[in-house]
């Protein structure tokens, strides 16, 4: 069986990902480690042989989305920010906090183990995962939703253009 | 051993939990925005595994605008980053109070 060997390793370099990005010092190491956990994230969509939205998930994400913060980052020129020596009330504030979202998210997740739906076949599976499937639905019954995000993505980059070169006094 | 949807709901549990303690722990506002990002993609792991699960394209759908969306926060974030940048010389959150008087 390779479907659970793949899954522990993606599942486990995403969580290493993700805590690369939440401990190291340099944003651009932040970054990278962010990548890992994308790609990593993708390669969980092929085993759910969701394929389409793996694809569009390196292109998107770890290609455009990744490419812009990395090029933000160099373009500040940040100097790492000093460490904080002392242990502060709002870091145990937010460990307290981070725990209880976690807690709230084990209590529902073991609350529905019985009812959460068995999982399809895999041939089946396979077969709503693919573009042509989901480009049929998205050009027709979810049009209106796909031109009005059109619109969202423009307005944002006339937007992020705007918000970049005025200067605030 | 099978691994069944639960397994996935557990890791996008996870990824959500290290996305919020980056949130609140982390003073530097792009790895605040890198973030954000995470948790973003672990609310897409979900939907995507409900989708496969059900056999619905739905949340395949969703998790697409989901994308979208994110696009564009991280554009106009990093936006805001550059502005109070070139006006406040930091990104260090706890030194921007442009909101406080």
């Amino acid at each position: 069986m390779i479907g659970p060997i793949l899954f522990f390793l993606f599942a486990v370099t995403a969580i290493a990902g993700a805590l690369g990005m939440l401990v190291s010092r340099n944003p651009v190491s932040s970054a990278l480690w962010l990548i890992l956990n994308l790609f990593c994230v993708a390669g969980l969509y092929l085993t759910l042989s969701a394929r389409f939205i793996a694809v569009i998930q390196v292109l998107v994400y770890a290609g455009a989305i990744m490419v812009l913060f990395v090029f933000v980052i160099m373009l500040l020129n940040l100097a790492d920010l000093p460490s904080l020596k002392t242990i502060g009330w709002r870091r145990v504030v937010a460990s307290a906090l981070g725990l209880g979202v976690f807690a709230q998210l084990a209590f529902v997740t073991s609350m529905a183990l019985d009812v959460v739906p068995q999982p399809i076949s895999v041939e089946s599976a396979a077969q709503s995962g693919t573009a042509g499937v989901l480009a049929k639905v998205l050009f027709t019954r979810y049009a209106f939703p796909l031109e009005v995000i059109g619109i969202l993505l423009l307005v944002a980059t006339i937007g992020a253009v705007l918000l970049a070169q005025r200067r605030f006094k | 051993m099978e691994i069944t949807i639960n397994w996935y709901l557990t890791l996008g549990a996870v990824l959500f939990v290290i996305g919020v303690l980056g949130v609140l722990l982390r003073r530097n506002a792009i790895v605040i925005l890198m973030s954000v990002e995470l948790m973003l993609n672990a609310v897409n792991l979900t939907l995507v595994t409900f989708s496969q699960a059900m056999g619905d394209t739905a949340g395949q759908i969703l998790v697409f605008f989901v994308m979208s969306v994110a696009a564009a926060e991280a554009a106009v974030g990093l936006a805001i980053v550059i502005a109070i940048f070139r006006s406040r010389l930091t990104i260090d959150v706890t030194n921007i109070n442009l909101f406080r008087y």
